[in-house]
């Protein structure tokens, strides 16, 4: 190690005479630097290039960077994430353990951030939508639905939406909802080495996504509901899909049943472990399963429905347990629940509209599947031009600059299969919006993580982010 | 199930009645048979291997409803075969704060322990090989099994090192692991050997089998199945692949590793399945005898017992599949309290029953005392365990506990909100226009015209 040493310190003073290795502005460089660390040997620094500066952010031993005063010699430091299997994407973790044990957690985010709400202001109300289904990309039909939601509430045509429209977001947001609990079940159960289980969750979430993707063209980033309405009616015969679903799922959920939840290694890594109560939920603002694990029945759609969900009949699944075999369980009863309000909206389908009347905020595609894929239908193109200039002017008016939506500021929750997705939408009464805030689910309920994980086990914090369910793509937006 | 009538002293002619095995068949090999035979068990594991990996592959997907490998070769079989000339392809990286000389002999000395404990395994009875007289296996010792046992314990020295000299968190934890695993799931293994000793009175692997012609050890039941769970615990398999569980360690001691040196420890953890499948048939399966059947049971000369030897071999990677199809992962402290609080002292408790009962099958002539004092030990525990005095009282207080927390549990009438926090700050205020967004005039269409 020590010629390890000199080798570097040697080649980095080399690199300093060169002039091509310039040490960080000083308050850069932590202050207490003890003596005897090989100098600069993998510092963090900048170097000059043609291109402008690159920064070099490296790693190091972490007394330098923490300084004494405590012992940390039986302490280690894992860089868990951002590139891991088991952190749902990009979440880094900075562990500290002795031994197996887990001193601290400290949850890093923002490695997957790509500036969704910023680019929602510059473009129209219609297009945010476009930006806003890639956020929390599990759940897509959440975003869109709660964002259009806030849009439709600033217009003030909430009423107006079309009873067609309502029944197909809430199906299709339901379907989805079991989509989601489906991809934390598979890679929850991946990650602890259970990899039937893992493949059992992906194979019906194909089926899903098979349905998802013939009632709205695509199998995720759906971009299917719009302010005012939907993309597109269901397609002919969809109805007949979904309930073959509806009938082949609660087969598939008793599988899961049969497969995991008594089975004495997967209770032995969930139970009791991850506990968070009801209360400390709340202290943290963390909601969804976790919170509905931990004894309180808060579900958006009971205590504060929006599309109508206070006419359909369904149960809020609950356990006392707060642990995570309790959240394995709640998710597990709410694909149940989501089955039933599936059933309730194939039953209330009645023909009609899905966009709004109002030919001035509805938009005025009709889609059709075209040699080059799914795209607006020619004939209506060939419709608007050639039988009315108004019509045409009207058409480009209201695709390039959008529609006006009156000055003010709404805040809309739905319930996503993660917890409370709200949206916090500004206009200006312009066409495009002044500012989107998401309040997404797992960004909040990641909060939750170190209360979760400290001194248990490194094997229990994978098992406690996965009871989390977070996606980074809503956390980071 | 009554005990075989091998079991002590009388049914087993030679071995068990001699202090030492007969071994006289070994040894006088000439030359060339040896190493025919060496390069004969080299290639047997290494098709084994490459075997083996898509058997698992093949048998994972079908238990998972998918297909699994089938694009090269014949079905995809060769699947691992292409998967290992692309390893041997790979760029080779070694980190920088690796200790470059252990990190490159690990795996070297992962791999060649495992192929080392396969030279004692007897795959048949004695044939005849161009015209010598030879038995169908390497070599065999006194203490055969002992060399088994030390050269799987040798193995682990390969990947304690690996996770040593990466440099690196992930490998370093996935070591320990391993060395803690391996050392407690020896014990425990070396206790389910020691009946198998005590009933074949041997322990040289031809002796053992030559001991297992009427009776399979199978019957020692606790020693097989604590066999079969150490066996998996010594392999790093699911459920117990701790050392390399990718979910945690992404993948443990051989995080660092790439190219042909990730390849040996891949080969090394497939032979050390393929060598415990074969230790496991050896002792407990009757080794190449044939199944206990009576047509079958013709078939014990020759070179037909090699087929009994590779079917049973093949049903112990059928159990290993099997396992990791069905199973998750434990956690570190549930696998070391498991070895050493259940495993072990079950095996203790079990070989003390075994040597009890051989030294009454040998010395005791008058047994109708030694029965009814048995019986009557046996009756009172089985009234302890029915009757459970405690059970009435437990009961009570976990019902008290339950009542408890539901009548604490939280509702929507009752949400428990955290205490009010005494807050210096005024309330931010209402959303307005930031400093740096002066309320623009909105031009329609086109991007926003900032000033």
């Amino acid at each position: 190690m020590t010629t390890h040493a000199a080798e570097t310190s040697s080649a980095s003073s080399a690199s300093s005479t060169s002039n091509t290795f310039a040490r960080p502005p000083a308050d850069d460089v932590p202050a207490d630097v003890p003596a005897g660390v090989p100098a600069a040997a993998y510092e963090a620094g900048f170097t000059e290039s043609a291109s402008g500066r690159v920064y070099t952010v490296t790693g190091g031993d972490w007394e330098q960077v923490l300084g004494a005063g405590e012992d940390y010699t039986e302490r280690l430091t894992v860089n868990m994430g951002p590139q891991h299997p088991s952190t749902h994407g990009v979440l880094r973790l900075v562990l500290e353990i002795e031994g197996e044990t887990v001193v601290q957690t400290r949850v890093v985010i923002g490695y997957l951030h790509t500036g969704i709400e910023k680019s929602c202001e510059f473009r129209t109300w219609t297009q945010a939508v476009t930006f806003l289904t890639r956020a929390d990309y599990l759940s897509p039909l959440y975003n869109e639905t709660a964002y259009c939601l806030a849009v439709e509430k600033l217009l003030g045509v909430t009423e107006e939406i079309p009873e067609r429209a309502t029944v197909i977001r809430v199906l299709v947001m339901e379907l989805q909802r079991i989509a989601s609990h489906l991809v934390w079940l598979a890679t929850g159960a991946m990650e602890i080495g259970a990899t039937t289980g893992m493949i059992f969750g992906f194979r019906e979430r194909e089926k899903i996504l098979d349905l998802l993707e013939a009632i709205t063209g695509l199998r995720m980033n759906h971009a299917y509901i719009r302010p005012g309405g939907l993309a597109q009616d269901l397609p002919d015969g969809v109805e007949r899909d979904i309930r073959a679903f509806l009938d082949d799922m609660p087969k598939r959920i008793r599988e899961y049943h049969a497969l995991l939840s008594g089975q004495p290694i997967w209770k032995g890594r969930m139970v009791d472990v991850n506990y968070i109560d009801a209360a400390s939920c709340i202290a943290l603002g963390v909601t969804g399963p976790v919170l509905r694990a931990a004894g309180l029945a808060w579900d958006l759609r009971k205590t504060m429905p929006y599309c109508g969900y206070e006419t359909y009949d369904f149960d809020v699944p609950t356990s006392l347990d707060a642990d995570s075999y309790a959240r394995y369980l709640v998710r597990l009863e709410e694909m149940g629940e989501s089955l039933k309000i599936i059933e309730q909206c194939l039953a209330r389908l009645r023909p009609g509209p899905v966009m709004i009347a109002d030919k001035k905020i509805a938009w005025p595609a009709q889609l059709s599947i075209g040699t080059d894929g799914m795209g607006n239908s020619l004939d209506h193109i060939r419709k608007i031009m050639g039988t009315s200039m108004e019509a045409l002017i009207h058409h480009f008016k209201l695709v390039t600059e959008g529609f006006r939506v009156p000055a003010g500021q709404v805040y809309t929750a739905v319930e996503s299969p993660r917890g409370e997705l709200g949206y916090h939408v500004v206009s200006d009464g312009g066409t495009r919006p002044h500012r989107v805030h998401v309040r997404d689910p797992s960004f909040v309920n990641l909060q939750a993580v170190p209360a979760m994980t400290e001194g248990g086990q490194i094997a229990d914090v994978i098992v406690g982010v996965a009871s989390v369910d977070p996606v980074l793509g809503g956390v980071d937006r | 199930m009554s005990y075989p009538s091998s079991f002590g002293a009388p049914a087993v002619p030679p071995l068990a009645a001699a202090g030492d095995p007969d071994l006289s068949v070994f040894g006088g090999d000439p030359l060339w048979l040896i190493l025919l035979k060496a390069v004969a068990v080299f290639a047997f594991l290494l098709l084994m291997t490459l075997f083996a990996i898509v058997f698992e592959r093949k048998v994972v997907a079908r238990m998972q409803q998918r297909v699994g490998p089938n694009r090269h070769g014949p079905k995809g079989w060769l699947q691992s075969l292409a998967d290992g000339v692309k390893l041997m392809l790979k760029e080779d990286i070694i980190p920088v704060l690796a200790d470059r000389p252990v990190f490159i002999l690990a795996p070297v000395v992962s791999a060649i322990p495992a192929f080392l404990a396969f030279s004692v395994i007897p795959f048949g009875p004695e044939v005849s090989i161009f015209g010598h007289h030879t038995a169908l296996q390497l070599a065999d010792l006194p203490v055969a099994v002992l060399f088994v046992l030390s050269a799987s314990s040798l193995g682990v020295y390969g990947l304690i090192l690996s996770g040593w000299a990466s440099g690196s968190t992930y490998p370093l934890l996935g070591s320990l692991r391993s060395a803690a695993q391996i050392i407690s799931y020896e014990v425990a293994m070396g206790l389910s050997f020691v009946a198998v000793f005590l009933n074949s009175g041997t322990l040289s692997t031809s002796g053992i089998v030559a001991g297992q012609r009427h009776w399979w050890n199978v019957v020692l039941v606790p020693s097989f199945i604590i066999y079969c769970i150490a066996m998996v615990g010594e392999t790093n398999r699911t459920p117990f692949d701790l050392p390399e569980a990718e979910g945690e360690l992404v993948g443990g001691f051989h995080t660092e590793y790439s190219s042909i040196k990730f390849a040996f420890f891949f080969l090394a953890e497939y032979i050390n399945t393929v060598t415990v499948s074969a230790v496991a048939t050896t002792l407990f399966l009757g080794g190449w005898q044939p199944p206990p059947i009576p047509y079958f049971s013709h078939f014990d000369t020759g070179w037909f017992p090699v087929i009994w030897f590779v079917l049973k071999l093949l049903a112990f990677l059928f159990l290993f599949i099997w396992l990791r199809g069905t199973l998750p992962r434990l956690r570190y402290d549930q696998f070391m309290a498991f070895g050493w609080k259940v495993l072990i002292p079950v095996g203790l408790v079990w070989l003390l029953a075994v040597a009890t009962f051989k030294v009454y099958r040998e010395n005791v002539t008058d047994r109708t005392p030694w029965l009814i004092g048995f019986g009557i030990a046996v009756g009172i525990l089985l009234i302890i365990t029915l009757v459970d005095p405690g059970a009435r009282k437990h009961a009570e207080r976990l019902e008290a506990a339950e009542r408890e927390r539901t009548r604490n549990a939280p509702s929507l009438d009752r949400i428990p909100w955290p205490p009010p926090q005494p807050s210096s700050k005024s309330p931010s205020p209402p959303y307005g226009p930031g400093p740096n967004r002066p309320s623009s005039v909105i031009v329609a269409g086109g991007p926003r015209q900032e000033s």
